[in-house]
């Protein structure tokens, strides 16, 4: 934890990365100065978009030591106000999971070839981002740990698969190579408690590492400050949870 | 995209966005996350003009009574407008 009397600097800027189909999309990096080696996190926004939000929440993983990167993927959608932009891309029916997972996985190469990274990355969502980063969690590999904060329909009825979303993330359990902390709020209707439940089962019957904590009072969105669903309490400690689950993953020599 | 509850239909009509008036091509209607209102899901309509890129949209976020009694009072004012022999299509 910081320490008044300790030296802190930061750097936070848009950069490039390597996106599906050989594309090269923008990205938010921000990183404490210094030679590190500095842990890493990918950092997948929901589904309002590339937003100021995520931007501060890249800043504190920076601020808590972390080499911190979050993609743009409604980068194809053309460019605007984020709101804008992830209008259009609601109207399209969301963005295809492989092109995320590609363009997760170009971050994520990225992210490992900077100099100053220890060598373990971890990868955070909220929202579609908690589905899009346990799809990364088990579909590419190079994460070392997964949070999942609120992510709806990782558990999908088969009237809910799309051509862009063909196939439930839940399905992919058996390959989750990371420990994985999920966070939900039990008034929440997307995730719904008896989905992250039939979640849960899977990963025990998988024999996963992971830690779920359900918020009572809390529904969908609970850290998000600049709307009504926030719940002081259990941001606070959704927060202390997961630096303290990242700091044990991510460590040096971890 | 948390419900991915969209649809979209073809329109004809003129939107006023932050840069004016503009033809809005497209309707799209949603039931997921507003940006502003105060729901955690909530009707959505973006009026649009695709190819004048991401900026030409006219946006309202509605609660789901709002959004019922709106289309309750689009149907009436036009059973009204048709009944006087007002529809251009009549």
């Amino acid at each position: 934890m910081y320490q008044t009397n300790q030296y802190e600097g930061m750097l936070a800027e848009t950069v490039s990365v390597p996106g599906a189909g050989g594309d090269t999309i923008n990205a938010y990096l921000a990183r404490p100065l210094g030679a590190g080696p500095f842990p890493g996190v990918v950092l997948i926004h929901h589904m309002p978009g590339w937003d100021e939000w995520y931007r501060e929440a890249t800043r504190k993983f920076a601020h808590h030591g972390y080499v911190a990167v979050c993609p743009n993927l409604y980068f194809r959608a053309g460019h605007g106000t984020p709101e804008d932009v992830a209008a259009r891309v609601r109207a399209e029916g969301g963005v295809p999971d492989e092109q995320v997972l590609d363009d997760l996985a170009g971050t994520l190469r990225a992210l490992r070839a900077l100099p100053y990274l220890n060598g373990k990355v971890g990868v955070f969502g909220t929202c579609s981002g908690g589905r899009h980063a346990y799809l990364a969690a088990c579909r590419l590999p190079g994460f070392d740990a997964v949070v999942d904060c609120w992510g709806g329909r990782v558990v999908m009825t088969p009237a809910d698969l799309t051509p862009r979303q063909p196939v439930a993330p839940l399905d992919f359990t058996a390959d989750l190579a990371c420990p994985l902390l999920g966070l939900f709020g039990e008034e929440d209707r997307s995730p719904t408690p008896e989905q992250v439940a039939v979640h849960e089962a899977a990963l025990k019957q998988h024999g996963k590492t992971y830690e779920f904590h359900m918020y009572p009072q809390a529904g969908h969105g609970f850290f998000y400050h600049d709307r009504p669903a926030y719940r002081q309490g259990p941001a606070v400690d959704g927060w202390h949870k997961i630096f303290a689950f990242l700091g044990k993953h991510l460590a040096h020599g971890a | 995209m948390c419900t991915m509850i969209v649809k979209q239909v073809e329109i004809d009509g003129s939107g006023k966005g932050p840069d004016g008036w503009f033809a809005v091509r497209q309707a799209s209607v949603s039931f997921d996350h507003p940006f502003n209102a105060p729901f955690e899901h909530a009707l959505n309509i973006d009026f649009t003009d695709p190819a004048r890129g991401p900026g030409a949209r006219v946006a309202v976020e509605l609660s789901e009574q709002a959004a019922r009694h709106l289309v309750d009072t689009i149907l009436a004012v036009l059973a009204q407008a048709e009944k006087g022999g007002f529809l251009e299509s009549a």
